[in-house]
């Protein structure tokens, strides 16, 4: 009775204690990222280029434009790929080869990601002879595939069966049931997962260091190398200057800002609250 | 597979009424994989008139009635045998999309697209040819009527069909169906989800709709198919015990399994 009791009281402390070092862990680092970046944090760093090492000041205007630059290539590349790859595993993937595809999703969901830097170097870099922000959206995409493709497919699955019947009994083709009925009804939840994959994959630095690699100035076009912030918080936290640290601290809230803003905004469109069915 | 047609005896309505078969099957065999679940059926259902099957949970009066317009093939492995015709055509090669416009079919839970109201009834109109948005409003109008809710949705069209009671969802189901003018209508135990009230307004439409098409029913619920049904159909264990005028199968029943069933000694 008593023992019971104990037990009962030190499983609850144990998991509670276990839930608040979890939380705990992201509130010191956006303590650690407010204490140190806020200060750095201001209308130039948010407008202007990096200034040249000794010199104060300057910011990251270019790596903010990168990273919303590769986001759209991976956005454009990767996610639509990954969504008809979704489609087909949801609604007509059978047997082995649909076991295969997901399977490897799964694998290459796991890959390290210095490794898909490594593949889209040799894929995208080196044929066209120089890094390129092409080169980076390579890269990411490859990484948000995967992410794209199970999110697709788990969301399609959870659209009842009884409204493809229904749609089929009128006289619809399958993959007009699947363009009209099925991928209506999971849009907001395949929409969600998609922005949280595309900005969980803002965050990787791995693979853009010899793909987009990066650039002190504005980067024009596609295929020229592109600054990121990722990228920039690397070179900057590696620097012997405590002004680019600073700066690395400032970056690191901006990219972190950005993944909030992406998760507010992807439980706002999964709410049942927001649009009408 | 041989083309004498033998209709068991029992299975063919005595000869009271005579009329041209709306829907004629004969020798159906289904089968899921390895497993068959119906066996030799035969049938003939009456045009304008509402027949209804009945029987026990899992004695394949539903998977009969997915026979009639195909609705198997959306379940893998399943397969058909037999002779299925629809005003003499054969609807197991027919095309299926022309098949489904012209059998119609309401669910046993109401599934409702994730639309507007509307857009719920207009669907199967333009997947099934392009029409003017004045036609297609029309249509939209006159189907909502036919299905006897009109009333009920013509301030909200644009509103989310999910919005609607079960009842009202069912009936729109119907409106659905009907927007494509079939010929036959399908109803998989339209009503085991709803109300009295809701049941009985599905019932009163059943009379209506059958001046203008052949509606068959499943229903596990006997007094269901005394009240609304001119024919009934026995199920039992995947073959067509019984079929007749209702009240002949309701009073005097030809097979014991039949009178056992009615009498509710089991099942």
């Amino acid at each position: 009775m008593i023992l019971r009791k104990i037990t009962n009281a030190v499983m609850f402390m144990l998991t509670g204690l276990c839930a608040l070092a979890t939380i705990s862990v992201l509130f010191f680092i956006l303590g650690y990222l407010v204490y140190y970046g806020a200060r750095s944090l201001n209308w130039a760093f948010l407008t202007q280029l990096p200034k040249p090492a000794g010199e104060a000041g300057g910011g990251m205007a270019n790596a903010i434009a990168g990273t919303a630059k590769l986001l759209l290539l991976t956005a454009l590349m990767g996610v639509p790929i990954g969504f008809v790859a979704g489609v087909y595993l949801s609604e007509y993937g059978r047997g082995a080869f649909a076991f295969a595809v997901r399977y490897a999703a799964d694998l290459l969901n796991g890959v390290p990601s210095i490794v898909i830097g490594i593949f889209a170097y040799a894929l995208a870099v080196v044929p066209l002879g120089h890094f390129s922000a092409f080169a980076g959206g390579v890269a990411l995409s490859i990484m948000v595939i995967p992410i794209t493709i199970r999110t697709t497919e788990q969301f399609l699955r959870a659209v009842p069966q009884s409204l493809r019947e229904g749609a089929l009994a009128l006289g619809a083709s399958k993959s007009r049931t699947i363009a009209t009925v099925v991928i209506p009804a999971a849009m907001r939840g395949i929409l969600t997962g998609t922005i949280l994959a595309v900005a969980r994959v803002a965050g990787e630095t791995a693979p853009l260091l010899f793909t987009a690699f990066s650039n002190t100035y504005w980067s024009h076009g596609w295929l020229e190398p592109i600054a990121s912030l990722p990228v920039m918080i690397f070179n900057y936290a590696i620097s012997p200057y405590d002004d680019w640290h600073r700066q690395a601290w400032a970056a690191g809230l901006v990219l972190l800002a950005l993944m909030l803003a992406a998760n507010i905004a992807a439980r706002m469109i999964l709410s049942p609250k927001a649009g009408r069915a | 597979m041989t083309d004498v047609i033998e209709i068991p005896p029992g299975a063919a309505p005595r000869r009271a009424e005579a009329f041209k078969p709306k829907l004629h099957v004969s020798n159906l065999n289904f089968y899921y994989g390895e497993k068959q679940v119906l066996h030799d059926v035969a049938v003939a259902v009456p045009p304008n008139r509402v027949t209804a099957l009945i029987g026990p949970s899992g004695c394949g009066k539903s998977t009969f009635l997915r026979t009639l317009n195909r609705m198997y093939e959306a379940v893998p492995r399943t397969r058909a045998e037999g002779i299925v015709t629809l005003d003499g055509e054969d609807v197991l090669s027919m095309d299926v999309v022309r098949l489904r416009r012209r059998v119609g079919m309401v669910f046993q839970k109401s599934n409702p697209f994730p639309k507007s109201i509307f857009e719920n009834v207009a669907y199967g109109l333009r997947v099934n040819g392009r029409m003017r948005k004045r036609e297609i409003e029309e249509a939209v109008e006159h189907s909502l009527r036919r299905a006897a809710i009109w009333d009920e949705v013509k301030g909200h069209l644009h509103d989310s069909a999910h919005a609607l009671s079960g009842g009202q969802q069912q009936r729109l189901c119907i409106a659905r169906a009907l927007a494509v003018n079939p010929e036959v209508l399908l109803l998989d135990e339209p009503c085991s989800a709803l109300d009295p009230i809701a049941t009985a307004k599905i019932e009163e439409l059943m009379f209506v709709l059958k001046e203008s098409c052949t509606i068959v029913i499943v229903t596990h619920n006997m007094q269901q198919a005394a009240r609304v049904a001119e024919y009934t159909g026995f199920f039992l264990l995947g073959r067509l015990i019984e079929f007749n005028k209702t009240e002949v199968i309701f009073k005097r029943p030809a097979k014991k399994e039949t009178e056992d069933y009615i009498t509710g000694r089991f099942g």
